[in-house]
């Protein structure tokens, strides 16, 4: 009998994104190109301008990581084409959109507080802290959907070692870019939060090994629209605890606000771990949609890294510290 | 324009625009131009255009009073129609995808959640409304009883909203949008009646007057 195995397609067996992108780049030459002739302009500038418009080559012998699922990965396209990022707009493709132009080179992430070594890292330096990994994760986020991304970065902990905190350090305080230059949406009245947006873990979450520094996906760069070119991906806490497009990094003393929390604090709570049996005031959250399915699935304590996190909250009240 | 609005055949190009949004969302889904989260997106249009029909249908007798187009009533019920048409596609969205049918599930929920309440409200208040929207019934149930019922489409419109404004994270300019729209459509009846009522009134009390001096 001869039996037919189902291929096992990956992402990396999606189109590459290159050739989709010069695709697009092509296609916009096209239209462009008779303007550029008349003004004189060299049409190579436009086809590949220079800087690179989707800068970072790709990384190679990223490390596969432990703690990778093995679930399905969701396609690049929806991945960077369906997320929140309110410093570009609220609706989900809004980023995708309004954020192509960001400019995260030169980019450099301030490091302070309570460290032995108060440090500015480029970008160059924060890619070369340490080997880098493939981590595939999945991603929950508080509305209620949800995404499997192949991220790349290493763990949090390997930059927090290298400044030196202090015993005074219990708690790092994270902060995005803000220029409403490049962001003309990122105002409170737009978007109804504050900005510049900010995050915060306790120490020992921060330098739980699964929390991530990431600086891509996909084998690739971060997008724009994903939090490039540097963010925190913390896979059992909601989404909007893994903070976008970090330039500060503050080791402090006190639990530090977050900027849902100062929006809506009866609804979003500090420790925002992904959790069933714990509803969002206005909705449940004991199940979600993965992006690409019809039904609801249940959702997992912990998001499914209960084995790894759920001694961090011994004899803590998980409804209290929501 | 008054000759055009009494034409039986303006009817039909009325329909065809209201069908027209489930037509693009059709087209959409055919092209796989839904987006990555198809559900969500055929649920919030389907929110959205029956929060639109149920202003479409509030803004036609304040409308026709006011530019003086007594035929437009003769789509009002159309677009009311229209309106519970886009609602049951919008809970449709919700006992299946949502709720996997499910129907303790979603008992549970319209009990637990007000967000969930006053939608459902909503939308079982469009029913009756629904069924009586014909000749017949408002025929059986006579003119004034069942103006009385077709007001419960106040109660749905609010409860729409509510509903919407709940739904969001923060982002209220939209919901509120449509919160002021019903607002304005609400107080100009408010204002309509209370002016009435004052005319009314004020003869009421000449003929009074007129008996009691003669």
């Amino acid at each position: 009998m001869l039996i037919q195995r189902k291929p096992k397609l990956t992402y990396a067996d999606v189109t590459p994104k290159e050739l989709y992108f010069n695709r697009r780049k092509f296609l916009k030459a096209m239209g462009i190109a008779g303007a550029a002739a008349f003004a004189g302009k060299n049409l190579l500038d436009i086809v590949s301008p220079p800087g690179g418009v989707h800068a970072g080559a790709k990384f190679t012998n990223l490390i596969k990581s432990p703690f990778s699922t093995t679930e399905k990965t969701n396609s690049f396209e929806d991945v960077t084409h369906y997320n929140n990022f309110y410093e570009f707009g609220i609706d989900k493709d809004a980023p995708a959109k309004n954020a192509q132009k960001f400019r995260t080179s030169p980019w450099t992430v301030s490091v302070e507080g309570e460290v032995k070594t108060k440090r500015k890292f480029t970008m160059d330096e924060v890619l070369k802290l340490a080997p880098l990994e493939e981590r595939i994760y999945r991603h929950r986020c508080v509305e209620g959907w949800s995404i499997v991304v192949p991220w790349v970065g290493f763990s949090f902990n390997v930059l927090a070692k290298l400044v030196e905190p202090t015993p005074k350090a219990q708690f790092v305080a994270f902060e995005s870019d803000w220029d409403l230059g490049q962001m003309p949406n990122a105002k409170p009245a737009l978007a109804g939060i504050e900005f510049p947006y900010v995050e915060g873990l306790r120490m020992d979450e921060a330098m739980h090994p699964l929390t991530l520094l990431s600086v891509g996906m996909y084998g690739d760069s971060l997008p724009n629209q994903d939090g490039a070119p540097v963010r925190m991906v913390i896979p059992w806490k909601y989404g909007f605890k893994s903070i976008k497009s970090i330039v500060k990094i503050k080791f402090v003393a006190k639990e530090p606000p977050t900027t849902w929390n100062l929006a809506n604090s009866h609804e979003y709570g500090f420790y925002s771990n992904v959790n069933p049996n714990v509803d969002h005031p206005r909705w449940s959250q004991a199940k979600e949609r993965r992006l690409g399915e019809i039904y609801r699935r249940n959702t997992l304590m912990f998001n499914g890294y209960q084995d790894q996190v759920a001694s961090l909250y011994t004899g803590m009240d998980l409804k209290k510290y929501y | 324009m008054p000759s055009l609005l009494a034409n039986k055949w303006t009817k039909v190009p009325v329909f065809l625009f209201c069908l027209a949004p489930l037509g693009v969302l059709v087209w959409c889904a055919l092209t796989a131009n839904l987006g990555a989260n198809p559900v969500e997106f055929i649920q919030h249009a389907t929110g959205d255009w029956t929060l639109r029909f149920l202003v479409f249908t509030l803004s036609i007798t304040p409308l026709r009073k006011l530019l003086k187009l007594p035929d437009l009533i003769r789509f009002r019920r159309m677009l009311g129609l229209f309106a519970f048409f886009y609602a049951c596609l919008h809970f449709l969205t919700y006992l299946g995808p949502d709720q996997s049918f499910d129907l303790s599930a979603i008992w549970r929920d319209v009990a637990k959640r007000p967000f969930i309440t006053v939608g459902f409200t909503a939308f079982v208040l469009l029913i009756p409304l629904a069924i009586t929207s014909t000749a017949g019934w408002i025929r059986r149930l006579g003119g004034r009883r069942w103006q009385m019922l077709h007001r419960a489409i106040y109660i749905s419109a609010i409860c729409g909203v509510i509903h919407y404004y709940w739904l969001v994270k923060s982002a209220v300019l939209r919901p509120l949008t449509y919160a002021a729209i019903v607002a304005v459509l609400l107080l100009w009846r408010l204002g309509d009646w209370l002016i009435r009522r004052g005319r009314t009134m004020a003869t009421a009390a000449k003929t009074q007057r007129a008996s009691a001096s003669g």
